[in-house]
Formats: structure tokens, sequence, C-alpha cells
């Protein structure tokens, strides 16, 4: 049985995953999982992840949850290029540090703000209060003004001179609320150079390959079925508590 | 010598502070006390612009997230720290990795809610906690307490397996923090009961004790805090936590 990746390409790190494997040219089945259409949900997507979110791998018996711990194994299992995670002890811990600390950060401050942008007004039909959006786009500014000050500061990349699973990781996350419409690059140049280097050291096609559907959010959710957000209204709401 | 900041009121400083101590790896301990608003000062934001904690300065290099100081002292000394930390094994290493990444989002931002809310809810907020708040934040350790044992644990005496590991350090940690404010995460579930008292035992018992002090004694924290004279510039600060 090949190796089973179950990706939904609006994710984020289920782009990081995908870009991940194709840069590297490991062969996967690609079991696509609608997150619109609740399939997390489904029992069969039980057996493979209790977590039921996504990305998920599935390696004969083995099943793995969180894209941060399904790259690492892909590195490990298909000895990737050192840079992506490299041996250096202060190197890796450097990437080890941005991965822990995105999270909470810029993981969730971009989501919060895909969430609010777009998938709750324009799909959900539910205004977002002026202040609480502003809030957001504070806690977005403050965790990019980290990724530039303390990630990046002069160095071409998170880890050093060459790209890692830090960088990836990264791109994902900054590209959802372009999804929505914040262009977070203007008015910071030291981040577009970045990611215009991110983008060459990944190969523009892929990366244009696993953005298009985000890229593509704003015209998609026109034509969503409302009615199958309606599922998700009260837990949303209940993020606003 | 390495330097540890830390206050072991926060989570992440006790599972470095318990992982550093079991396995005896030297290190100066640099208090960092959060209910003054230290982490504000200038000479932390020197140390660390992030401005939390745990940090670790070894030599010329500084190093945040408790994790990545947890990997790093791994692999620094492991010729002294035995395999079951930290396998080497494909699998195994995975499911440190997964458990690792997982509890960011879930278990350690629901205990420390949990703990926020009891804590410093009515002195930063001027008011009481909201019944439904605090329900929802109860019903959120639940959820992922459940997972810890349904999907993490299992039937397993460690998450890993036979062994202790890292994994299971960093998440008692977490299901502690709640009990600053008196709030039990174990209460009613025997099997993470047992796991916990396994834990205790590998790590001793002593030194599992010693990490949650400062805890146990933090219901005196709000009034630290207010009488700190950072008061003022923390509020603001602080009323983020409940949005």
């Amino acid at each position: 049985m090949a190796l089973e990746l179950y990706l939904d390409l609006f994710s984020q790190p289920c782009r990081s995953v995908y870009i991940f494997a194709k840069k590297n040219n490991i062969s996967f089945d690609f079991k696509k999982l609608s997150l619109l259409d609740g399939q997390q949900y489904g029992e069969d997507f039980g057996k493979i992840s209790l977590i039921r979110k996504v990305p998920a791998l599935r390696d004969g018996d083995f099943c793995l949850a969180e894209s941060i711990a399904i790259m690492l194994y892909l590195a490990e299992k298909f000895k990737t290029p050192d840079f992506w995670y490299p041996a250096d002890l202060q190197q890796r811990a450097r990437v080890n540090e941005y991965l822990s600390w995105q999270h909470t950060a810029i993981r969730m401050h971009g989501s919060e703000i895909f969430c609010l942008r777009l998938m709750i007004p324009k799909v959900m039909g539910v205004e977002i209060p002026e202040d609480k959006m502003n809030a957001a786009l504070d806690d977005l500014n403050s965790s990019l003004k980290l990724v530039e000050e303390k990630f990046l500061q002069d160095r071409p990349f998170i880890a050093g001179d060459q790209i890692s699973l830090a960088d990836l990781v990264a791109i994902v996350e900054i590209m959802q609320p372009v999804g929505a419409g914040v262009d977070v690059f203007e008015g910071r140049p030291k981040l577009s150079a970045w990611r215009d280097r991110v983008q060459e050291a990944i190969g523009k096609e892929l990366f244009d390959e696993a953005h298009q559907y985000i890229l593509g959010a704003q015209e998609s959710v026109k034509s969503m079925d409302s009615s199958k957000m309606q599922v998700f209204k009260p837990k949303i709401l209940r993020l606003f508590m | 010598m390495m330097e540890l900041y830390l206050d072991l009121i926060s989570p992440p400083c006790r599972s470095v502070f318990l992982f550093a101590r079991a396995l005896r790896i030297p290190f100066e301990f640099k208090v960092v006390d959060l209910a003054t608003g230290q982490q504000y000062s200038k000479e932390f934001g020197d140390l660390s612009i992030v401005r939390k904690v745990p940090v670790m300065k070894d030599g010329g290099f500084i190093l945040t997230e408790s994790t990545a100081i947890l990997e790093y002292l791994m692999q620094k000394y492991s010729g002294s720290v035995a395999d079951h930390w930290f396998p080497a094994d494909l699998q195994q290493r995975a499911r440190v990795n997964e458990y690792f990444s997982w509890q960011h989002m879930n278990l350690r931002t629901h205990c420390s809610k949990v703990f926020l809310l009891r804590a410093l809810y009515q002195i930063v907020m001027d008011s009481e906690i909201p019944k439904e708040t605090m329900d929802f934040a109860v019903e959120n350790v639940k959820q992922s307490l459940n997972l810890l044992e349904e999907k993490f644990l299992q039937s397993k005496p460690f998450i890993l397996g036979d062994k202790i590991s890292v994994a299971d350090v960093v998440a008692i940690v977490e299901i502690m923090q709640p009990f600053g404010t008196g709030f039990d995460g174990f209460e009613g579930r025997p099997k993470l009961i047992a796991w916990r008292d396994r834990v205790k035992k590998e790590l001793g018992e002593k030194l599992f004790e010693e990490a949650h002090e400062a805890l146990m004694k933090s219901s005196n924290m709000p009034q630290k805090l207010k009488n700190s004279g950072n008061f003022a510039q923390l509020k603001p600060i602080l009323q983020k936590l409940f949005h």
C-alpha cells in the first residue's frame, strides 16, 4: 500500500506537507478531504485520526497526525537533504523554536483573519464588529513583526543561508490572510524579499499549485453552500466568548 | 554554565526544570517573576524580544520555546540521556513530535485558560467570570483530556508505551496548572491518575513537588500583581488574554 496523505489544500498545514512531499519526490496517494463538507467527522476518517484534523498520514499500519510530525517523519524516512531539518545543534534548535512558536502566534492570528474576513461574513452571513477585526489585525501585525525581527533578522532564511521546514511552515501560514484579501506583504519589503526567496527555493510552479485554492478563496466563497456551514455556526460564535 | 530563565508558575518552565534536574543537566536557575511583570523589563527584552519564559542561554546562544529547549538539551547531552526520553526509532520519535505539536493549541491552551480565568479574570476585567465563559473553558479541558486518554495514552503506561518520555513531562505540567486555582483536572479519571503517579515516580516525587511548589502557593498571585506597581501598564496586556 502506498503512503497516504489526507489533505485539504485550503488548510495551511496541508500545504506545507504537500509542498514538502512533492519537492522531495516522495510518492504518495493524495486523499482529498473536504473540510467544508465536514468529511473530517466521517467514520472512515476517525479510523485514520481521532483528532479529526488534516493533514493526516497513513503509512502501512502507521497513522500520524500533525503536519510538523508528518514532515519530520518523511524527512527521516526518506532521508531528505539536511537543510530541511539541519543536524547541527544550533540550527536545528532555531528550526524547532520557530515550529513551536508559530502554533499560538502566526498560525493562530493568520487563521483568525481568514475566518473573520472571509468565512464568517461571506459564508455564514455574520457581521464582525470593527473592534474585534482591529484587535485581530493588531495580533497579526505583532506576529509578523516578530517573524521579521526575531526569526529572520538579517538572514536570508530562518535558520540561515538555506530554506528549512521553518520557512515552509511560515510561508503557508502567512499566505492564509492573503487568501482573505489582506496583503500582509505590503509595506514589508524584508518579508516580501524572504517570500521571493522561499518561492524560488520551493519552485514557483509547485508553490502556485499548492496555493491556487486559497488564493481563489474570495471567488469560491461566492458559490459556497452556506447551509453546509451552518453546522459550524455555534462553534464559531463561541470563539467570540 | 548554561542559564535557564524560569518562573515555575509557568508550565513550560516546569517541564524544562523537571527534565534538566531529573537528568542532572547542570544549569544556573535565573528567576523571572511573571506576577510582577518582570518579562516586560528592558533587561528581559534584551534577552528575548518575545518576552516569554522559559529562555535558555548556553554561552552566546539564546533559545526560547520549551520544546525546542528540551530537544536542544537532549541532543547536546545525548550521551547521558537514555533513548526512551526521545527515541531514535522512526515511529516512536514521530509520536513525541505529534504530541509536542498537538498540545500547544489543545491541552496547553485549555488548561492555561482555566487557570488564567480563575486566577486573574476578576482583577483584570473588574467583574465576575461570565458563567458561559467558564463552562466553555472547562468543556475544552474535558475534550483535551479525553483525547489525551483515548488517543495518546490508550492502555499504555506512558504516551510512547512502556517507558516515560519527554511527551509525558510536557503533558503533566499542563494538567497540573489549573490546580493552582483549585481545579482538579484528574478528578473522575482513574486512568489519568494512575499515569500521573507513574510519571511522578519516574521523575522523583520530591522533585515533582519542588517543581510545583510555586504553583500550589499561587493563590496570592492576583494580590501580588495588583501591588506590583506595574499593574496599570500590565492590565491592558492581560485584558487581551480574555479578549
